[in-house]
Formats: structure tokens, sequence, C-alpha cells
């Protein structure tokens, strides 16, 4: 083909955690592609070389969590021993929980009665536990407070695992639109009723919209909402205030955005996006971090050819006999060539330069609607991430090693 | 093709609810059951709720809109010709304007009211609505009636992931923390008396790995939890399954780095493949292919364990081949015929 492929700059994710101007780390991509890991290789990493590093992750799997020391959700972030560090760089880790962090900021902002009336309220409890904006407004919340402490010089944070990537970005606005919104405001008219925002409202059709939100959820609901918003009334601004500093926070040059994906058409296609709204959004981007690629050490001996190799040692009609079977054991290619381990050896050649090539032209898609968005690879591990040794293969992996 | 002589490990369920850990292929495999539940010759939705457009992805149409399609006609066997898979991309703001013009006959009020932000917004403040509206319209769906039958034989649903998914079910639990009495309640309970029946299953799919096969574990632990109330465990469907060419002993000899280098050698070379000659006498190409092979029988010998995990759990499991060329129709096929073959449809 004459389609010319375009190169990617290279992502240098060393120079990145070595420039101590670069003072928060975010990893966002879509659910499944190693966010968590390579948020945690990342903090590790910049450890080692002499940072002084928290990394907030939200929902780590189990045994990562455990590599790291972890083990429960404490909301406080928890030293991460480095026997092998060089230098005197040091290593937290969190796991952040939400409803803490919320209750937190509730027990901060209003006296001990109110705080009180706020938590035991049910709406506040449905709020914030499974309003789909609170995890990320809250990963958002504790990332301004991990920064106001001024305690690390690194934060690395990994994104809630959203149905979209972009909610991570919309959610806190989301939240503290919905919490300040002239619509919270018109539900609670009634109790504060004044001004003219109200008159409005009744020339909006009010009994109209109360009447259906009635219908739909109940009156039961509606009269909780009014409570909650009688008792959190004075909180609102804080949060608008506080959900705006955090967003402008994201886009100083401290900050820098890592899009994590893999070879997949799902992961780059919401990778895609998320650069997208990056840009618009005017936040940093540092570059793409493209996980699980497939490498192969005999890469000159093509997928054509390989098969056609193993085809040669199978006598003819043999090919079809045994290809069947999904767990097929070997049995039968034992039966039929002289050299079934080189039969099978060479298949998988051939099924895995296929998959090189389908993971190439992808990442070279992306390449091409991105032409500036460097790129770094971590080729595919053979086994899962348990300890701190596999974290460090994928960070030196990122890095120049 | 031969008759299928046995009943399906799925009857009289009507309502499939497929999840898995994002990354496992949930959006594909659900795709694949709708088609084999369809090729017997019925009419299957295939429904999705989260608003990413996958299934349109997945059988190469236009983005849906909130409305039944039809996508995809179902392979047939000569006896009986393949259904018909019909599609819909579910949201919540759609489902409640359907769900006021349904049941309190306010179809124009319900699109003022998404015109002005408020279904939105009544969206957003009970966070439990909007799983009762969708998983609302795949029950109202399953028992749609048209001229005195049922207007599809299977709802299939592709459904948030894992992690979501016992509170997403267990709508009238979450709604019922919110509004004790209304009409929302009922509408929930009525939800849940479908979906904790015998005409639903849950589906788990997963691939051969870590944090897919513990997230797999986990749900069907905390399913269970809500079992007792009658919801129903599917199966598991392992997907992107490799098989392997070689024997235990190769795996192991593999794994370990010791495999017989001189059969490497003295194949290739009858085979016509030459490297370069190392000290060893042995060529380049064989120890890169033996690294592979070795890459490869960890793999295989960690996902044999999970394998053991995941089977342990006690549901039907079902293997999906991984395609490696790329997954299109043709794949997706491939996958429905798997499934059919091990008796899921």
């Amino acid at each position: 083909m004459s389609e010319e492929t375009p190169t990617p700059p290279r992502l240098d994710t060393d120079r990145l955690l070595d420039d101590p101007r670069t003072r928060i780390i975010v990893c966002c991509g879509s659910g499944g592609v190693g966010k968590t890991t390579t948020a945690a290789a990342l903090g590790l990493r910049a450890a080692e070389r002499g940072r002084h590093v928290v990394v907030l992750t939200v929902d780590p799997a189990r045994r990562l969590a455990q590599s790291m020391g972890l083990s429960g959700l404490d909301n406080t972030p928890r030293p991460v021993p480095l026997p092998d560090a060089r230098g005197d760089g040091t290593l937290h880790a969190m796991m952040l929980d939400m409803k803490r962090t919320f209750d937190e900021i509730v027990e901060a902002h209003a006296d001990p009665d109110r705080a009180e009336q706020i938590l035991v309220n049910p709406f506040y409890q449905s709020l914030s536990s499974s309003f789909a904006g609170t995890q990320e407004y809250m990963a958002m919340e504790k990332l301004g407070q991990l920064r106001r402490t001024d305690q690390w010089d690194l934060i690395v944070v990994d994104t809630p695992p959203s149905r979209s990537a972009l909610d991570f970005l919309d959610a806190p606005q989301r939240l503290s639109r919905f919490l300040d919104g002239r619509l919270i405001k018109l539900l609670t008219a009634p109790t504060r009723a004044s001004g003219r925002a109200y008159l409005k409202v009744v020339n909006a059709g009010f009994g109209v919209f109360t009447g259906i939100v009635t219908k739909i959820i109940g009156a039961q609901v509606l009269r909780d909402v009014q409570t909650f918003v009688a008792a959190f009334d004075t909180m609102f601004g804080g949060f608008r205030e506080r959900a705006e500093d955090t967003y402008r926070l994201l886009q100083t040059p401290g900050t820098a955005f890592v899009v994590v994906a893999t070879p997949e058409p799902d992961a780059l296609r919401e990778a895609s996006y998320f650069v997208e709204r990056l840009s618009e959004d005017r936040m940093p981007l540092a570059g793409l971090i493209l996980n699980r690629v497939h490498r192969s050490p005999a890469a000159r001996l093509s997928a054509a050819r390989s098969l056609a190799a193993a085809e040669a040692l199978l006598p003819a009609g043999a090919e079809q006999a045994q290809s069947a079977g999904a767990n097929g054991g070997g049995a039968p290619l034992a039966e039929a060539t002289k050299y079934p381990l080189v039969v099978a050896a060479l298949r998988l050649h051939a099924e895995r330069m296929q998959l090189i090539a389908v993971e190439r032209r992808l990442a070279q898609h992306f390449t091409a609607a991105h032409p500036g968005v460097p790129v770094a690879r971590v080729a595919a591990q053979p086994e899962d991430v348990h300890d701190l040794a596999a974290l460090r293969v994928i960070g030196a992996a990122l890095g120049h090693d | 093709m031969p008759v299928r002589a046995r009943d399906t490990d799925w009857e009289g369920v009507r309502l499939h609810v497929v999840t898995g850990k994002g990354g496992t292929g949930k959006t594909t495999v659900a795709g694949a059951l709708a088609l084999a539940l369809a090729s017997s010759g019925g009419r299957v939705l295939l429904m999705e709720v989260e608003g990413r457009q996958g299934i349109a992805q997945l059988f190469d149409s236009p983005p849906l809109p909130y409305e039944e399609r039809k996508v995809a006609v179902a392979p047939g066997s000569p006896v009986t010709p393949g259904g018909d898979v019909y599609a819909l991309a579910a949201d919540p703001e759609s489902a409640l304007v359907d769900y006021l013009a349904m049941y309190y006959n306010l179809r124009h009020a319900g699109r003022t009211l998404t015109r002005l932000g408020i279904v939105d917004f009544a969206t957003t403040i009970a966070p439990g609505l909007r799983d009762v509206l969708l998983t609302g319209k795949a029950v109202e769906a399953t028992r749609r009636k048209s001229r005195g039958r049922r207007l599809y034989d299977a709802v299939v649903m592709d459904a948030p992931p894992t992690g979501r998914i016992s509170r997403f079910l267990n709508t009238a639990g979450e709604v019922s923390g919110l509004a004790k009495v209304g009409p929302i309640r009922s509408h929930a309970d009525t939800v849940q008396s479908v979906i904790r029946s015998p005409q639903t299953a849950v589906h788990f799919v997963a691939v051969l790995e870590e944090m897919p096969v513990q997230e797999t574990l986990d749900g069907i632990a905390e399913l269970r939890g809500l079992a007792q109330g009658g919801l129903q465990l599917g199966a598991v469907m392992i997907n992107m399954v490799r098989p392997t060419g070689l024997t235990d002993d190769q795996l192991a000899a593999a794994a370990r780095g010791d495999l017989d280098r001189h059969e490497l050698d003295l194949g290739l070379k009858t085979a016509g493949i030459e490297g370069t000659q190392g000290p060893d006498g042995s060529s380049d190409v064989a120890g890169a292919l033996a690294a592979e092979l070795g890459e490869h029988a960890t793999q295989m010998l960690g996902q044999r364990e999970y394998r053991r995990v995941l089977t342990g759990a006690g549901q039907p499991c079902y293997d999906l081949p991984l395609i490696t060329d790329g997954m299109d129709l043709a794949g997706l096929y491939r996958l429905a015929a798997a499934l059919q073959e091990q008796g899921a449809a």
C-alpha cells in the first residue's frame, strides 16, 4: 500500500516524572485498559526516582492493592515500603471512599447539628453513595485536598470506571450545577417563596412540574429533597467554588493528563474522544499510553510464511481434521506430523503476527487522527501484576529502560 | 446441520441480562447470544442501556435511535429459517417519556419536560429511578404482546458492568430507600417481580485474567445474596478463549523454558525456514519461537487455573473462541454458533 504510515512522537514518561514542575498526573481511559496499574506503575517509578508521590486510586483490583500494601478503603494515604529505592523518594497510596469523603466535607462545613441533619437525610444518603457523578466529584475533591496539604510533590490519580471516560470531566460540574442549580431551587421554592425566581416558576407552570415530579417519584422523596436542600443551602456556594478550583487546577501546566488505552477498537475510540475533549477544555495532555501491545522476537517471519511452513509439515488434509477443537490437547497433531511442537509454534507465531498487524493498524488510525499526541507502548505481560517488582517492570517499560 | 435433539440450558428464560467487567467483550457476547437465540426462528430484542452505541458498532449500522430496529437476521438451519434480531439503544430520558406515555398518557408533557431539562433532573435526584426506567423498559419489551402472542421470544440486555449490576437489578431495593410509597415504587415492584422470576437469568462475561475472574466471582457472590428473592444466576461466558496446540508435557516444558530445541531446529529446517545459527548451533528463529511458546505456555497454565476457579463457582460455563482477525459480523456469527453448540440457546 502506498498509504503513508504516521509515526507518533514518543511519550517520554521518565522526563515527565523527573520534571519537578509536574505536580499532578491524571490517568484516564475506558474500563479494563489498565488505568489503575498504570497509575501505580508511574507512581512507583517516580518515587524510585526521588519524588514524594501519592497515588490516589478509585477501585483497584485486590492484588494490585495488596502489591502496594493497601488492605482496605480507609480514605487515608498509607506509606508503601520501598526496599529498593534509590535516593530519598517516598510513595504513599490511598483508595477513595466517596461516601466518607462527602461526609467529611459536610462535617467540615456545617455546624454539628446541621451536619447531623444532613447525614441522616435519605436523599443525602442516596446522593452520597450512588449519584452517578459523586464518585468523580469526590475523586476531584480528594485531589484538591491532597494538593492543598502540599505534603507530596507529585499526585498520581486514577479516574473512576465511568460509563464513559468523559463523565470524569463533566460530573464534578454536573453535581455542583445540580446542587446549586435553578431546578433544585424551583423544586424547593415553596419553602422560601420570595423573589423573582419564584414568580418565573409560577409562570412556567410550577404546579405541573411538581405534580409530575410527585407522580414519578412520590411526594415523600420531594419532601426529603426539600429538607436536604434547606439544611444544605449554606454549603452550595462552597461546592461550586471547589469544583471550579479543581477544574482550573487541572488546566494548569503542572497537571499532565495521560490517556490509557489498549490496542483495541473500543478502547482507542474512547481514547480519541478523550483527547478531543481535553483539547476542547484546554487540559494539558501528556500523551497516550498504549498498554498490552503484542510483540514478537521473530517479527521477520510473517504470518503467511509461518502458516505455510506449518502446513508444509502436515500431510494433505490433516489441516481440517484437527483444527476445530477449542481445547485440542495436541494428541491429533502428534499423530499427524513428526513435528507437532513446530507446527504448534508456527501457528502460534502466525496468530501473534496477525494480532500485531491488527493492533498496529488500530494505533495508526489513532495517530492519523491525532498526529501530535505522543505515544508510549507497554508490551503485554504474560502474567498479572501482583507485586512491586511487576509494577516496576511496567514503569521501566514506559521509561527508557 | 443436524437438528438439535436436546433442550437448551435456559428453557423458560425470556430476559437474558448480560454483564461483565469492562473490556471482556460484554456487548459482543450479548450480540452473539441474541443471534444464537434468534437462530431457531424467533424474534429477539437486543437492548443496550448505557448510551455507548455499542450495538450499532457491533452490527456495523448507523447510531441507533430510541426505537426498536431490525439489525440482523440469524443464521437458520435447513429445517428452520433464522429469526430476526432487533436492537434498541435505551436511555433514561427516553425511557421516562415512554413510561409517562404508557402509564399516564403524558407523552406530550414528557417531551416538554425533557426539553426543559426536568427529566434529567428527575432521574438525577432519584438515582434508582434511572435503573428502574431502564430495567422497566426491558421488562415491558419482554411482556409486550402483539395479536395475542408475545412480540419478542427473548430479550437480551447488554447491562451495566459487573461492579454495578446488583444495584442495577435491585431496583426495588434502591428505590424503596427513596420512595416508600407512590407510583414509582409500585412500578419498581412490578419490574422486580419479573427480574426475580424464572423468566430472567443474569449471565456473566469473563476472560481468563485475574481481575475479570475476580470480579465475576464477586458479582456472582453479590447476586447470590439477592437470589433469595428469586433472582436467577445464568451462565459464565468465557470469552476470547485461545486453543493451545500443545500437550500438557509440552506446555510444562515450554513454561519452564526447556523445550526440545533440537526438534524445533529440525522441524523449521524441514519446513524450509532458515534462521541465523547461534553459537549453540540452534537458529535464532527457533530461539524466538521457543520464547513465544514459553509466554504462551505461562499464559495457558495461568488461564487453566482461572478456568478452574470460574468453574468452581457452580454456574454453567461456555467457551467463546478468540477472534484473531478483527471482530466483524462473521466473527459474531461464529460466536453465536459456539453458544448454540454448547447449549446456551
